[in-house]
Parts: C-alpha cells; structure tokens; sequence
C-alpha cells in the first residue's frame, strides 16, 4: 500500500475526521506509527489506542470472562510506553506498532484493524513466536522485540486491571487475615496479588 | 560552629529552649520523644524534611491496582529523580513519597554505596522490613573474641530488659524457639507458614541438627497494639498503614510522646551543628536552617538525642566543630565516620516443589521465614574460612504464570491459576567493622542548603566474600535436602547500604580514646549527647538491627533522665 492508498485508508476508517497531529505528519493508518523516531514528545492518538486494544484484545481475548479491550488495555499501554520507558524501548514499540500492520498488509493484503479475528489471532501467534526465536538467540543485553514489549504490557494491563484482577482471576483488597494452607482445587482462580 | 558567632538575645532564647532536643524522628528519634516526654520532659523534636501525618498522609495505599495511573510501575522520571532510591524493592508507584529525591541530596560515591533514606517525620520507620531480631551474647562478645572492633561495652543482660520493655509497645509478632544466639522476646501470636514452608521446616529439622527455620518475627502486629491494628494482610506496608498494623514513629511513638502535652515537633528543620559550650564542657543546643525559609536558628536544651540516622548523625558530628572540637563534636578519638557497616546480603537460593497441588493460602503475609545464625555459633560450628556468620530470610508460595507462549484463548487460560509452589532463601551476613570503612565530610560539594556532602568509602571484604560462598551453597544445599526441585543459587553482590542497615559510625565502646560513646549511648567527651541511631553500633551481628535500636534508646533516655534528676548534666 503507498502513501495515497494509506491516506484514503484513513479517511474510510476515520469517517473523514483525522485525528492527532502525527497522521497528518506521516500519513499514517491506525498503528502506522512513526513521531518517536522523529523526536519530539510522545503522542498517541485515539485511533493508535484502538489498534492498541486490538492487538491486546487479540492476545487476551473475551472468552468466559472480559478480555484486554473491556481492561482499556491500549490505554494503559500508551501510558506506559510514554511515562515508564526509555526512549530505546519507546521507538522499539512504536516502530512495532508499523511493522505490525505492515506484516499484516504482506500476510492478509489489509491493514490489522482492516484484518478478521481470525487473521489476527494467526498472524500475532506467527509474530509472537519469530519474537520468542529472537530472545532465544539474544544477548541479554539486546533489547526485547516489540511484541514482547506489547504483550508484556497487555498482560501487565489487564491482570492488574479491574476486570482482570476481579474477574478472570480473584482479588481481595483487605484480606483481614493469612492462612497458610487452604484447600485448593484445580480450576480454582489465582490471586491477582 | 564556632560557639562565639551565637548571638542571641535572651528572649529568643527562652522560647526556644526545651529540657531535651531530639534530632530525627525515625525509628529512633520517635522512641527517644516518647520516652523523653513520658519522663515528663518538655522534647523538641527536629525533623529536616515535610510533616507526615499517621493514616492521612498515606496518600493511594487503599486504591486498588487499577486505580494508579501506572499500575504501580515506576516511571522513567521516578528513575532519573531517585536512580539510587527507585532500586530498592519498596520503591513503588505509592510509597515512593516516602524517599528522597536523589538529585537534590547527593552524596560521593568514592566506592560504591547505595544511601536510602526518607527525609519525612518517620524516616525510614514507615519503609523498613519490620524484622525484629534480639541480639545475643555470642554478638556483643563478638569484637572482643576475635578482636575487630572495639568490645561492646554491654551485654545481653544490660540490654535484656530493654528489649522486654519495648518489645510490647512495638507489636512483634513471632514464636518462642529457646535459641540461644537468637534470645525469645516478648511476642504476639506468630503468623502461620503455609505449607510449604512447614515442609520445609520439618526437613530441615530432620537433616541438620544445627538448624532450624522458624516464622520471621515481624512488627506487624497479629492482635491490637493500643489502638494500632491489628495487620490486615494486605502487604503494602511500605506505603503506610490506615489500619496501623504495623509499628513505625508515626503510628506508635510520636503519638505517644503527643499525649503528653510535652512534645513540640518542628519539621523542615536542618540541623547545621551541635553548639557547645567551652567552658560548661557541654552541649547547649542545636542549630538549625529551615529548609524552606533558608532562616538559621538556635534551640537549647539540658540533654540532647542525636537520632539523625547513622549518616545524618555523622554528618552532624562532624560539621559540629568547635575551638574545642576542631575534627567534630566528641571526636577526639577520630573515630567518627569510620566503622561503617552494612550487612551483606543478595544472595541464596531457589527452587520449586512437586506436589501440595490441593493446597493455596489466603492474604498477603508481609512476613517471611527465618533461618536464625548456625556458623559460629559454638566450637562445633567453627569455620576456618571466615569469622562471625548470617542468617536467611525467606519464603514460599505459589505464584501465578505470568507470561506463557502464544496468543488468544489457549494464552490466557494458562494464565489464570497458580502455578507450582516454590520457595527461595536469601541471607544476611555480619560485616565486620573496619576503620578503613568510612564517611567524611566535603566542604567543596555541598549540597542546595550549602551543607558539605559526604564522601563514602566502603566495602565488602575477604572475611564477608568468604562467607558469601557459604551463604549461597548452604541455601540450595537446606533447599534440595528439603525435597525441592531445580534448585538455583543467585549472588547479586550489591554495594553497601543497599541493605539499609548502616551503622557503626560513632560507636560504643569502653575507652574514649577508641570510641565515641559509652555503654550508656553518652558520648564520652560531650555527657549531655546521647546518640541511639544506628551509629552508635560496634559491630554489626546479622540481624536486623532496628529493635536494638529502640532497646539502646529507651535504656539510654532512662540513664539520661536520671542522670538530669542527679544533677550530672
């Protein structure tokens, strides 16, 4: 896709309204991500966060319990690229914000938002597990690939988030008191903390 | 400071002078007020940083997770603000109020040394770990067997019913194990190991006749203290405690030394110097530079209590010069600064378990195990490669998986139950005191009140390398008697004051001409200071110290007073 068929994308899916400065400065679709790297303070838009929380949403779904995007997972991602980390991990995640959907434009022909459940459930195990090969080969030094940043982050997000705390797992804030051994059965829930 | 630059009219005077002075309010200077002002003596305590107010300063501890913009994470501001502070494990998105800024209190590093301190009424009383340990016999003849050190110039039994005395009002939660090197104090009901660690413990006793793992004793209080309490298991102590489950001077003793009528606490308040008195032979007072006005000003008093933490007492002492003192108050020795100690710690071992699947727990205990001293402990438990010994403390559980392979449904359903148990155990070792090991002042750094900085030099050497290899293979080696799997050993080698427990910087001892303060925390050169911080400390043991401290200062407020009443100082 080139730069005119992005812009056109845009505006399909933005309803003809743009939002956030960077779209107008690079032309980006949803996740096409590329102010980091230009310097500058870091910037989501509203769109960035809903391809955030589908990306989340892909990795911690719905299921009998609410997934990543009923946690506003993307959100929180943003929030923590912007104030937790350093501008090296900052540029590996937004740059992985357009690889993503470059490789899904290669893989599926659309756009990762433009892309079917399914499709994103496939490519994201293929890219999680290219990610786990590049760790395996790395030097601890090496910084992590993006998508281990954005999927530590989803489950950072969602397991300490109110859904995820209360719901899928259990949570007490005042417990009021310790025992050390109570009986546990399998498929009983984890403490969130 | 030159006594002859005072200039003060006798009206000021009189308003600003009290029967004792006090100099910080942590964990040491909240147990000197209370017993100062309970003795009916009118206390002003000075505090250099911002007033913190028991439950209403605790600002977010009771918001869930969820509720905190970062989940609880730290920032990359928070690590270029604090890059030493925002290591340390009670550094989080809540608590972190409660360190300094790093940037605007430095230090010199003239060999690594990690300083954590919390410049707020409390001090450190409202981040510390909370174990309490008494000492023994086997530590206050430490120095004088093995000849580091100075000889205490105390033991057990001049300190035993100090430790009983303060026991109680701290709330120390813990069991009755009849252990010599680890004497039984005054406890609440203990809390309860889950099941692993009563495993554990059960094979340790049946493998090592020299051993044994007990509950850690911890002032997290299991029943009310008063009306502090009880501990609600929620483990977020270090963020302060709306319930008071746990003891700190904001919690316990300022509001106790409060009730008297006789306490005046003034925040904000830089101690510049001890002024002393040429002829009197005594200190008169303490001066001070507000920290937000930049205004200097005096306060006088019979007594005075330097409780500024190890660090913040040196610092004192040495910029407290005089015709008198020209190398710092009392130190004519030229001990002050030296000595530092820490204790040495970051390294153990861990390992998981096969099996107690039908088993989980309930709370959060914000307590571990301990694994009370076994080296050295009599001729039997002699080592030829290092002197003195440590202890562990550690803990078992069951954590959830945090991450697993792949994306989706099959993702999270892994994710969603805990795990295998798993245990690991960390030891804390004796540092010995070396003169080498010390602190100085640097008049040409100083800091944004025009205070000189301290240069610190410290290290870990042979006698504390040698007992670390012990430390880290007798954790695996308990560990893998006791049944669990895959066991790993770890040494992370931190710098000293990463452990949060210097100390020895104006010792005890029996000679004025090798120490600094007597056997009664008096200084021995200036008798109406009296220093109870962690500087006082002629050896270092391997247990936590902080209950110690509060034993010394309560005995050493009572010598005090009587002395006062005996017209001695």
């Amino acid at each position: 896709m080139n730069r005119r068929e992005a812009l056109s994308t845009v505006a399909l899916l933005l309803g003809g309204t743009i939002v956030g400065a960077n779209v107008f400065l690079e032309g980006c679709t949803p996740g096409d991500k590329k102010a980091a790297a230009a310097g500058g303070p870091l910037t989501f838009s509203n769109d960035d966060i809903a391809y955030l929380d589908e990306i989340a949403e892909t990795i911690i779904p719905t299921t009998d319990t609410p997934g990543a995007k009923a946690a506003k997972v993307g959100e929180f991602m943003t929030v923590m690229v912007k104030d937790c980390y350093d501008e090296k991990d900052q540029k590996i995640f937004v740059d992985g914000m357009q690889q993503l959907n470059d490789a899904s434009r290669k893989k599926f022909g659309k756009s990762f938002m433009d892309a079917d459940s399914k499709q994103r459930t496939e490519l994201l195990t293929e890219i999680d597990k290219e990610s786990k090969d590049a760790m395996a080969k790395a030097k601890p030094e090496d910084p992590k690939p993006y998508f281990r940043l954005m999927k530590e982050l989803t489950l950072l997000g969602y397991f300490t988030s109110e859904v995820g705390a209360t719901k899928a797992l259990r949570y007490v804030a005042v417990p009021g008191r310790y025992e050390g051994c109570i009986p546990y059965k399998k498929g009983d829930k984890a403490w969130a903390t | 400071m030159p006594q002859d630059s005072l200039n003060i009219n006798g009206k000021a005077a009189q308003q600003n002078t009290y029967d004792a002075i006090v100099v910080g309010s942590g964990i040491s200077g909240g147990w000197a007020a209370k017993e100062l002002c309970e003795k009916g003596l009118k206390t002003l305590i000075l505090e250099r940083g911002r007033n913190i107010e028991h439950i209403k300063d605790y600002t977010d501890t009771t918001k869930d997770p969820w509720e905190l913009r970062h989940h609880n994470s730290i920032t990359e501001e928070d690590r270029k603000n604090c890059p030493i502070q925002s290591r340390i494990y009670a550094y989080d998105e809540v608590s972190k109020h409660f360190f300094v800024n790093d940037l605007e209190n430095p230090y010199n590093q003239v060999k690594p040394f990690d300083w954590i301190r919390g410049y707020h009424v409390g001090g450190r009383s409202l981040l510390w770990g909370r174990q309490c340990y008494r000492w023994s016999d086997l530590d206050f003849e430490a120095n004088l067997k093995d000849g580091h050190g100075v000889d205490w110039p105390i033991r057990y039994k001049d300190i035993e019913p100090w430790y009983d005395y303060v026991e109680p009002f701290v709330g120390i939660s813990g069991s009755r194990e009849g252990l010599p090197q680890l004497p039984d104090g005054k406890f609440l009901p203990p809390m309860e190991m889950n099941c692993l660690e009563k495993h554990v413990a059960a094979r340790i006793k049946e493998n090592f006749n020299d051993r044994v793992m007990i509950i850690g004793r911890s002032a997290n209080h299991t029943q009310k203290v008063g009306d502090r309490g009880p501990c609600q298991y929620r483990n977020k102590c270090q963020q302060g405690c709306p319930f008071g489950g746990y003891f700190s001077s904001n919690s316990a003793t300022l509001p106790a030394a409060m009730k008297t009528n006789n306490l005046t606490l003034r925040p904000f308040s830089i101690v510049m110097g001890v002024i002393y008195d040429k002829e009197k032979r005594r200190a008169k007072g303490v001066r001070i530079m507000d920290s937000e006005t930049r205004k200097t000003e005096d306060y006088f008093a019979r007594i005075i209590f330097l409780n500024a933490s190890t660090l913040g007492t040196t610092s004192i002492l040495l910029n407290s010069v005089s015709d008198a003192f020209p190398e710092g108050l009392g130190n004519s020795s030229g001990q002050v600064g030296h000595n530092l100690m820490d204790h040495h710690y970051g390294v153990g071992a861990y390992g998981s378990f096969d099996g107690f699947e039908d088993q989980y727990f309930y709370g959060r205990r914000p307590n571990g195990v301990y694994i009370p001293r076994f080296r050295n402990v009599n001729d039997k438990t002699k080592r030829s490669d290092y002197l003195r010994g440590f202890g562990y403390q550690g803990g078992a559980g069951r954590g959830r998986p945090w991450i697993a392979d792949g994306v989706g449904a099959s993702l999270k359903e892994q994710l969603l139950e805990p795990g295998k148990w798993n245990m690991g155990v960390g030891s804390w070792g004796e540092h010995l005191p070396y003169f080498e090991n010390k602190v100085t002042i640097n008049k040409e750094k100083r800091d944004k009140w025009g205070m000189p900085t301290l240069d610190i030099d410290c290290e870990f050497k042979e006698n504390e390398k040698a007992m670390r290899k012990d430390m880290m293979i007798s954790a695996a080696e308990m560990l893998e008697k006791a049944g669990l799997k895959d066991v790993n050993t770890y040494d992370n080698m931190p710098a000293p004051g990463f452990c949060i427990h210097e100390m020895g910087t104006a010792r005890m001892g029996r000679n004025p001409k090798t120490s600094v303060l007597n056997g009664n925390n008096q200084m021995h050169e200036v008798k109406n200071v009296f220093i109870t911080d962690g500087s006082c400390m002629s050896s270092s043991a391997c247990q936590n110290p902080s209950v110690t401290y509060m034993a010394l200062t309560a005995r050493a407020a009572d010598f005090a007073v009587k002395e006062l009443k005996k017209g001695n100082l």
